[in-house]
């Protein structure tokens, strides 16, 4: 790992030399030497609401203190019918992440409540790696500006949090081959030829 | 290929200073290769050209010149346009193509910001080969529905090979993705510190930004695709026939380099979306991607996420023997 990261700042000590003769005013590549900081963690993280399904927040509306808790491992009956929990599921269940006390909130480890706008804490008490390439922006992902103000998708945008593994997708039409004027339609083209040069 | 040595090859096609007209004409037997369906078009296009040659509006050639006469300053690069003949040029663009497309169509001039070098990473671990970058980046970028353009293919590779070009597949199809044992590798252009294409163009009609994108100036481009078969990445993108943007779908935010709409017999290609990035936003497919694999920044910012890659995983880059020097890289985010 260290290797390629090496070589690749040699790659950049040439892109940081190699002239370009003509934008003598373009930027020069800074040098390698800057060590990239940790993510700063009082930095401001703007995301999305939660995916709530519709009606189901706040959890309070039902789960009424009154309710007695049922901490007992089972599967749902009245409600949630949908939650089947395959995330670690052998030494995980619902109030691990869901605090007993106050249904609208996660809890952590160490009891701290946390909002559900804020559940890639939870998510990162046992996923730090991930958790930290988020914040820095390698894992998950951003829109908005690249310079500026962005917007992170939280981990449960993407990871069902019951069910985390990531879902197959159907993909997108694949592209028609190229025609070349010699063939007759609809006879393969040696495409690579013209639209990519990859041999 | 269609860029035959003796026209071309090793920049003998002309220096850049040489009239298009000629450079146009010397290159010109690639057309050859047009698809047959063309042969009408193509006459009547020639014809077009000799008159156009005559009237001097030579850049205009492939696109027709009809619709180009009235820019005073076709006969320019862009690059040697003042900013006056530049905010002119592209106030004509804007008036043509608003009443093409009946909707207000802009054509922006945003430059390259001081401190500003673009780079690209893209997690082959993550990417499952769904496409969803492949259209967005039509959408946005106004690409040719008919015949089709992407600027983006996503190569399927299988896991057991590595990676490999010579069997790697583009015309996929399955009911999801990802196909067990394969994994996936979008190729577009690859932002070449050391661009090959440019160093082919015999007119000069490419170039490397100081922000480090690589644009056309697709008025001078004499659609000659030297630049495409110099290009290791299958990455530039000819246009046969006169581009079809459905109306509705045309984006009107565009850039004078980048996603304005083409001609006929210019050759195009990714920008890493000049239109957004220049004003501070993320490229379509970084946003579009539901995996999170497409990472966009400045290289020359510490704290941008492309710096992150580059420092924290494993990188490479495309056929890096080939001393390209992409800024485009692909890392593996596990
Ligand atoms: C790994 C931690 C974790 C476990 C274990 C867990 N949850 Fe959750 N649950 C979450 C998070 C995080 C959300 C918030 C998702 C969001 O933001 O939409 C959530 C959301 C919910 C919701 C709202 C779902 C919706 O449709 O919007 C319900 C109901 C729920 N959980 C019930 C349960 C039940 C019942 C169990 C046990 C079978 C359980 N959870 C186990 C983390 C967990
Ligand atoms: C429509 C009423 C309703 C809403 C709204 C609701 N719940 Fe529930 N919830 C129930 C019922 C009823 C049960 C018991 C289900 C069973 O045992 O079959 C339950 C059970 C649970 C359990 C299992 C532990 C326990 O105490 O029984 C968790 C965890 C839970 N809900 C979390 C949530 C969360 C989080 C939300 C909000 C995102 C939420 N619920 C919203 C009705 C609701
Ligand atoms: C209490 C610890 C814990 C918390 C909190 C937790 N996880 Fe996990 N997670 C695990 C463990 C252990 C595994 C591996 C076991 C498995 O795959 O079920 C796992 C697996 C995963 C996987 C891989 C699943 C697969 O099958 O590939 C994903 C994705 C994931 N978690 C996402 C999340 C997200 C998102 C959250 C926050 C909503 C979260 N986890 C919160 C412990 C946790
Ligand atoms: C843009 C969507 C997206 C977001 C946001 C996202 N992930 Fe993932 N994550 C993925 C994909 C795709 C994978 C690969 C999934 C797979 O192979 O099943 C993945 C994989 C994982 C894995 C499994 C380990 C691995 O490397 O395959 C964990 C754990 C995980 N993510 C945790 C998180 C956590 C924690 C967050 C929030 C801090 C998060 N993810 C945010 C898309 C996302």
């Amino acid at each position: 790992m260290r290797t390629s990261i090496v070589s690749l700042w040699g790659l950049f000590a040439m892109l940081a030399c190699g002239c370009q003769p003509d934008h003598g005013e373009g930027p020069l590549w800074s040098g390698g030497t800057t060590a990239s900081p940790a993510p700063a963690s009082d930095m401001e993280i703007e995301v999305p609401p939660p995916p709530f399904t519709e009606g189901v927040f706040p959890c309070t509306d039902c789960h009424d203190p009154e309710i007695p808790v049922n901490a007992r491992r089972r599967a749902m009956k009245t409600a949630h019918q949908e939650i089947v929990l395959e995330h670690d599921q052998e030494h995980r269940w619902c109030l691990d992440c869901h605090s007993a006390e106050n249904r609208d909130k996660l809890h952590l480890a160490s009891g701290e409540l946390v909002d559900f706008t804020e559940s890639y804490r939870l998510c990162g008490q046992c996923h730090g790696d991930k958790y930290r390439d988020w914040r820095a922006g390698a894992h998950g992902r951003r829109s908005g500006n690249w310079d500026g103000k962005k917007t992170y998708l939280l981990c449960v945008n993407c990871h069902n949090a019951h069910a985390p593994a990531f879902r197959p997708l159907k993909p997108k039409p694949a592209p028609r081959r190229p025609q070349r004027a010699d063939q007759p339609s609809g006879a393969p083209a040696e495409s690579a030829s013209q639209e990519g040069a990859h041999q | 290929m269609s860029c035959k040595q003796g026209s071309c090859g090793g920049g003998s096609c002309g220096g850049a200073d040489r009239p298009a007209a000629e450079a146009a004409t010397a290159c010109h037997d690639d057309r050859d290769w047009a698809p047959a369906s063309e042969g009408i078009v193509e006459n009547e296009a020639s014809r077009r050209e000799f008159l156009c040659a005559l009237a001097g509006c030579a850049a205009a050639l492939a696109g027709g010149c009809s619709e180009i006469t009235h820019t005073p300053f076709f006969q320019k690069r862009f690059r040697e346009l003042s900013a006056e003949e530049r905010a002119a040029f592209v106030a004509d663009l804007e008036r043509e193509h608003s009443a093409r497309f009946h909707k207000p169509v802009k054509v922006g001039l945003q430059e390259a910001k001081e401190g500003v070098l673009f780079g690209y990473a893209l997690d082959i671990s993550r990417c499952i080969g769904c496409r969803r970058c492949v259209y967005a980046c039509v959408d946005e970028n106004n690409q040719s529905r008919d015949p089709q353009v992407h600027w983006i293919r996503v190569l399927e590779m299988e896991k057991e090979k590595g990676i490999d070009f010579a069997h790697a597949n583009a015309y996929y199809e399955a009911d999801t993705v990802p196909r067990p044992g394969h994994f996936y590798v979008p190729v577009a252009c690859q932002q070449c510190e050391n661009p090959p294409c440019v160093k082919s163009c015999p007119v000069g009609a490419t170039w490397k930004e100081p922000d480090g994108i690589v644009v056309i100036d697709y008025d001078w481009c004499i659609g000659c695709r030297c630049c495409m078969s110099a290009c290791p990445y299958g990455a530039r993108h000819f246009n046969w026939k006169e581009p079809e943007i459905p109306e509705a779908e045309m984006n009107p935010n565009t850039h004078a380099l980048g996603n304005r709409p083409r001609m006929k017999g210019v050759v195009e290609k990714c920008t890493f979306c000049i239109q957004r990035v220049r004003d501070g936003r993320y490229p379509a497919c970084v946003e579009v991607c539901p995996v999170g694999a497409r990472k966009f920044g400045n290289l020359l910012d510490p704290s941008s996420e492309v710096r992150y890659v580059l420092e924290h995983k494993r990188v490479f880059v495309l056929k890096g023997e080939l001393n390209t020097r992409p800024k485009f890289f692909y890392f593996y985010g596990l």
